[in-house]
């Protein structure tokens, strides 16, 4: 119902600075995730968009209402600012019941007792809480404490609703029901949404728009989900987004070989990059599954099973190519009425679908949390 | 005006400066004027008194007998409640959880009510075990002599040990059964595993344990005045009490004794330090995540004697002690047999109706007590929310100081309070209760602190902060959320301060004036005046209100628990 | 001869028979994991075998040495059994430095110091830790304190290794990394191991065999591609992987979802060996084919875009079907209608 304006925003403890300066704009109605490892402060952004933190230097703007500006000593104070908040650990009061949980916004708001009620009972329903209401938290389980919790966020109406990993502390088959539920709660309400999370799964889920960060806070890429997962620009997000292949290649007598290897490449690169190749600065990046084995002569890329694990519904290789070992998954499907193909030292051709460039010099980036 | 003030100054600044303020003036004030009177005179260094002070082989003896009382006490408690855990926590001894109950007990005594059991039952001449035993094998003298270092030793022990079995049976309760597991699977026997794994690890809950009774014995009052003043036998709070009670308050005197006090300090200092070096050798996560059940070692055939030891051990140091002191308090005059003629409740009667002086001590034990509870609560929890919840640079100095007085012995304090409000800053609180009530304060300050602080770090940041992003002020936040979820830790604080206060002796022995006598002066004074029955029967009816608000506190603490 | 053999075992806690006539065979040298979730009876037939429970009933013996046996009333103490054991939460002393950690059951057996010294190092080599046998334990990762009790268990040279859920307690990427760790040692070492897990990925990455298991029964004892092609029951396709249970019913020759005629029939062979009309077709959602055109008509509830697959729940009628796909083939979206090829499924009994 509003969108979210960040103008040269920055915030630093002591001498250390979280978020170098951030200029974003964050869409009415959108699903907006910052996704980065733990320690790269999404967090904190939440937390000065809502109020918990106070910036450093730059200007936040919710709607067309400055809400906090270093320059014009402007400040405004969380419950003021028209928010609806879900922690990671849900920050249901233990000592109210689910209904008093979810309507204390609206008695902090004085809405006059009738329409409270009603109010207070639609967003119940609204998240399938119904005959629950008056349980005390403790007697509710993880999901249904996270339920109370968007319902609290969402019954006083807010232009905003800003999620902190809500859902790391679920198991896997309710998270998914959870990412379900606040999908379909933004398209029934239009609130927009700033998600945060660590999880790429969720975010690639969700979102319309995701920004990726470092470690150092800087944003490195935004844009819809496919894009950052298709297109990612540099090697970071490629490795955060999920399982990666880095291949280094070379130039020799007039063909592109895998590096350190006698395997030549049997790819039809793009434009423009036989030439870098050459000049070494781009390596090639590749999805596991992007990667199609062979065992007969077929492909002129040749590589050694080095081990074979069998996970159910896909098969995982660990296959050596030139100095490095890369993985190759193959649909359980695809490798033929059930057996595995390929065993422990079978020498193999691969055949690359898809690859990925990269500048070489980002490649050494650190992605771990 | 207030209003800006206010504006300006969110709630999180006015609690802070607050909190800031109440511990400088209750704790911080009184124990520098300690330091600085000891050491300046007029402005220059008072090297003159000092020595002359140090050099007194009187001093020199208390001190010495501090010390020898302390490691002594320390030596036992520790070797009682290591045994008495391990064999609560990790043996097949019969009705385990309640001798666990029973051996938290002697914990309600006020250790100084069973030295005045003890005088009756082992003085040299009129103690009836001495009288009985002496009787039964017909020997001329006595067998046991209470009144030595010995006694004061035993007795403190008997009182004092569950400090380190609380903590040895919490930590043997609580640890990680597959760190034992592992060592047998190594191949280690049960022995082995004790020597070389459990007993290693124990080691902070151990010192954790002795330095809490060696810090207490330090500073104890009760039991060398009791049974070691009479021989001579001094340590330094007795000898603080001896030299202000026969110069009658005199300024020199209290100079003394803050030099004395001075080294009270230190020695705490020490002692602190000490723990300090042993806790840094090792510093264990030992607690176990799934609950399961430790390897027990079976007793075979000494499970019945070891209980039967055990009984007799609670029987001496808790049933024995009451029962003489109920007893003798029903008893028309010291001295006589124990029939049904010679025994009234008319002792009880006067003490509690109709003699001013008792009924004066109880009634402003209970206003003092009560009113030091409550203090202590509201301010605990007002400094605990700044330390906790705050986040300010300078709260490790809060936290310094609030906790301070923990190892700071109740003599020290009363003196560092005699200091800073007999009129130094223009009011003089000496001899009221008003002055008794603020050193309470500064001396509990840190129970209430501690529990207080517990249930402020159970609760989350993120609540709070749901409630302002549900639009609550700060302030709503507090009253709708933040005060119901530590309610249960601002009554346990309540009565963690109340009981205590209620039968103390070493501080107010040295704030007391004529109107202003607390339970504990009372008993102790009547027992200096040769009052025996009443010394016990005034004991009993201490005994008696304490048993009762242990009995309230449970009631109140678990149906708090259950309520939440 | 099987080198770790259990027989008829079972334990009873009260009323609750946590281990049911338990028997296994485990031949020398094989991973063997004990699969199922909490409460399921694994972690007590672990502890059976080390020693820390004993058995109500049956036996138990390693390497044709009788180790427990309700028969002949023998229960050798877990100190004298000579396993190497990996616990969950490591179990590493705090107050002993790594190779004082490593070196406790060789010292315990009394061996000579220069022996002990020898056996000690080649382990924390084995296991990574070099340059660490100064460091105390709580100065080092959870991973690494892992490697001491990995190095701790096989510095006895055991013939047998239990692990009790040793992954669970470290993150995603370390746990696949301490797999292979494993998985490495074994091959060098040659000894047997016995794996305790809920988690079914990492017991089918490393296992030989795998004992699935439920409320104490045995459900399954297989290699990780039998259990997961031709899982015995219910219980066990699901456990083991995402999975569909679709009612159908058979009428006129054809397979179709129960109560749902109008949508077609399942392009599937029908079962033999049973006279139902009504049954569970079980499948994975890996194993489906949504097409725009044909197939089993149904609409699409909902897609899921999770990077490198897309999730799909489509619903024929009031059915609801999961569907992986890899992100490269067609997507469709929400609210169209759609058909349901299907290719790999199994057929179990309609229970009510």
């Amino acid at each position: 119902m509003a969108n979210v304006s960040l103008e040269k925003v920055s915030k630093t403890y002591g001498r250390h600075q979280v978020i170098p300066e951030l200029s974003i704009t964050i869409r009415d109605g959108e699903c907006f995730t910052f996704l980065g490892p733990s320690g790269c402060g999404k967090t904190v952004i939440l937390r000065l968009i809502a109020g918990f933190e106070r910036l450093t230097a730059g200007e936040i703007f919710i709607g067309d209402r400055l809400v906090s500006s270093v320059e014009k000593d402007v400040f405004l104070p969380p419950e003021a600012r028209k928010i609806g908040v879900v922690f990671q650990d849900y920050a249901v009061w233990p000592h109210k019941t689910a209904y008093e949980n979810v309507a204390y916004p609206l008695q902090m708001q004085k809405i006059p007792s009738a329409e409270a009620k009603e109010r207070t009972l639609a967003a119940i329903e609204q998240v399938n809480l119904g005959s629950l209401e008056n349980r005390l938290p403790f007697q509710l389980s993880g999901g249904q404490q996270q339920r109370v919790a968007l319902a609290r966020a969402l019954v006083s109406r807010p232009e905003i609703m800003l999620l902190d990993e809500p859902l790391s502390n679920l198991d896997a088959n309710l998270r998914e029901e959870m990412r379900f539920e606040i999908t379909a709660l933004r398209k029934q309400t239009g609130v927009t949404i700033l998600y945060v999370t660590h999880d790429q799964e969720v975010a690639l889920a969700i979102s319309d728009r995701i920004a990726v960060m470092d470690k150092t806070g800087r944003i490195r890429q935004i844009g819809p989900p496919d894009d950052i997962y298709e297109k990612p620009v540099n090697p970071f997000i490629f490795k955060f987004m999920g399982v990666s292949n880095f291949i280094p290649l070379e130039y020799r007598d007039g063909q592109v070989f895998i590096a350190e290897g006698d395997s030549p490449l049997s790819y039809s690169l793009p434009e423009g990059v036989l030439d870098r190749i050459r000049r070494h600065e781009l390596i090639a990046g590749c999805r596991p599954y992007d990667i199609e084995l062979t065992h007969d002569d077929s492909s002129p890329t040749r590589g050694i099973i080095k081990r074979v694990i069998f996970l159910g519904s896909t098969i995982d290789y660990r296959v050596a190519l030139g100095a490095q070992e890369i993985r190759v998954q193959q649909d359980v499907r695809d490798a033929g009425q059930g057996g595995i193909p390929f065993r422990d030292g079978d020498s193999v051709g691969l055949n690359f679908l898809n690859l990925k460039w990269f500048e070489n010099r980002d490649l050494n980036e650190e992605v771990e949390s | 005006m207030i209003r800006k003030l206010f504006e300006n100054f969110g709630i999180a600044e006015i609690l802070l400066v607050l909190s800031v303020l109440i511990l400088v003036i209750v704790v911080a004030v009184p124990i520098l004027l300690i330091l600085w009177t000891a050491l300046f005179v007029n402005g220059s260094l008072n090297t003159r008194d000092i020595l002359k002070t140090l050099s007194e082989p009187e001093t020199y003896m208390a001190l010495k007998n501090s010390l020898i009382i302390a490691a002594g006490v320390t030596f036992f408690s520790t070797i009682a409640g290591v045994f008495f855990a391990w064999l609560v926590a990790r043996t097949d001894l019969p009705f385990k959880e309640t001798m666990r109950v029973l051996f938290l007990i002697p914990f309600m005594l006020p250790p100084f009510i069973g030295a005045l059991a003890w005088k009756m039952l082992l003085s040299p001449r009129a103690g009836y075990i001495n009288k009985f035993l002496s009787d039964l094998f017909g020997l001329d003298g006595s067998l046991f002599n209470i009144y030595s270092l010995s006694g004061i030793i035993a007795v403190e022990t008997m009182y004092l040990f569950p400090f380190v079995f609380l903590q040895v049976a919490g930590a043997l309760e609580r640890m990680d059964p597959t760190l034992e597991e592992s060592a047998r699977i190594s191949g280690a026997g049960l022995l082995t595993i004790t020597r070389k794994i459990t007993l290693p690890l124990m080691t902070p809950s151990v010192a954790a344990g002795a330095l809490l009774v060696a810090l207490y014995s330090l500073a104890h009052f009760g039991v060398p005045a009791i049974l070691g003043t009479e021989r001579g036998i001094y340590n330094i709070p007795t000898k603080i009490y001896e030299q202000i009670y026969q110069s009658g308050g005199s300024f020199g005197s209290i100079r003394t004794a803050t030099i004395l006090s001075s080294i009270l300090l230190i020695a705490a200092g020490l002692i602190l330090y000490l723990q300090n070096l042993v806790l840094k050798a090792g510093r264990f996560q030992v607690i176990a995540g799934k609950s399961m059940r430790p390897m027990l070692l079976k007793l075979r055939g000494l499970r019945i004697p070891l209980l039967l030891f055990s009984i007799l051990y609670i029987f001496i140091t808790v049933i024995l002690p009451t029962a003489t002191i109920f007893l003798v308090g029903s008893l028309k005059t010291y001295g006589i047999s124990f029939t049904m003629e010679n025994m009234s409740l008319a002792n009880l009667k006067y003490i509690f109706f109709e003699w001013k002086m008792t009924k004066d001590a109880i009634w402003n034990s209970l206003y003092l007590a009560l009113g030091a509870a409550f203090v202590t609560m509201i301010t605990g929890t007002l400094i605990s929310y700044s330390i906790v919840k705050i986040k300010v640079r300078g709260r490790f100095i809060l936290e310094f100081l609030g906790l301070l007085p923990f190892s700071v012995p109740g003599t020290v304090i009363a003196i560092g309070v005699i200091l800073m409000w007999s009129g130094k800053f223009g009011i003089n609180l000496y001899n009221t209760a008003w002055i008794i009530f603020i050193a309470y304060i500064a001396r509990y300050m840190a129970f209430s602190l501690k529990s207080n602080s517990a249930a402020l770090e159970q609760v989350s940041d993120s609540l709070e902060e749901a409630a302002r992003a549900s639009g609550a002020t700060h302030w709503q936040s507090l009253k709708d959320i933040v005060i119901p979820l530590i309610k249960p830790g601002m009554v346990a604080a309540f009565f963690l301060v109340f009981l205590p206060a209620l039968r103390e002796l070493t501080t107010s022995i040295l704030l007391y004036g004529p109107k202003t006598r607390t339970i504990g002066v009372a008993i102790y004074a009547l027992n200096e005046d040769g009052e025996t029955v009443y010394a016990a029967t005034l004991a009993s009816v201490a005994l008696v209100i304490i048993i009762i608000g242990q009995i309230v506190i449970k009631r109140v603490t678990r149906s708090r628990i259950e309520g939440i | 001869m099987s080198h770790v053999k259990l027989q008829d075992v079972t334990k009873r806690f009260g009323p609750v028979v946590a281990v049911n006539r338990l028997s296994i065979e485990i031949p020398q040298g094989e991973c063997f994991s004990m699969l199922g979730p909490s409460g399921c009876g694994k972690t007590t037939t672990l502890r059976m075998v080390a020693g820390f429970e004993d058995l109500d009933e049956g036996e138990i013996s390693v390497g044709g040495k009788i180790f427990s046996s309700s028969f002949k009333k023998y229960y050798l103490p877990p100190e004298k059994r000579d396993f190497g054991m990996v616990f969950q939460a490591f179990a590493v002393w705090p107050h002993l430095n790594v190779f004082n950690n490593v070196a406790f059951p060789l010292q315990i057996r009394k061996m000579p110091k220069a022996e002990i010294e020898e056996r000690t190092r080649r382990a924390i080599t084995y296991t990574g830790l070099s340059g660490s046998e100064e460091t105390y334990p709580n100065e080092l990762s959870s991973g690494q304190k892992q490697r001491i009790a990995l190095a701790r268990a096989i510095a006895i040279n055991p013939t047998v290794m239990l692990l009790d859920e040793p992954l669970s307690n470290l993150d995603p990427k370390l746990r696949e990394e301490m797999r292979f760790e494993i998985k490495d040692l074994q091959r060098k070492f040659g000894f047997t191991i016995i794996y305790v897990t809920h988690d079914q990925a990492e017991a089918m990455a490393l296992s030989d065999r795998i004992l699935v298991m439920s409320e104490g029964n045995v459900q399954q004892i297989d290699t990780p591609l039998n259990i997961y092609h031709k899982p015995a029951n219910k219980f066990v396709f699901s456990f083991i992987g995402l999975s569909n249970f679709l009612p159908v019913e058979i009428a006129d020759n054809a397979v179709y979802i129960e109560g749902q005629r109008d949508a077609g029939s399942l392009n599937v062979a029908l079962p033999s060996r049973t006279q139902e009309r009504r049954l569970i077709l079980a499948t994975r959602p890996f194993e489906i084919d949504i097409v725009r055109e044909g197939g089993v008509r149904g609409t699409v509830k909902r897609v899921t875009y999770l990077g490198d697959v897309v999730d799909y729940r489509a619903m024929i009628g009031n059915v609801e079907v999961r569907i992986q796909k890899n992100r490269i083939k067609e997507i469709l979206r929400e609210g169209q209608p759609c058909g349901l090829k299907f290719n790999r499924i199994l057929w179990y009994e309609h229970q009510p």
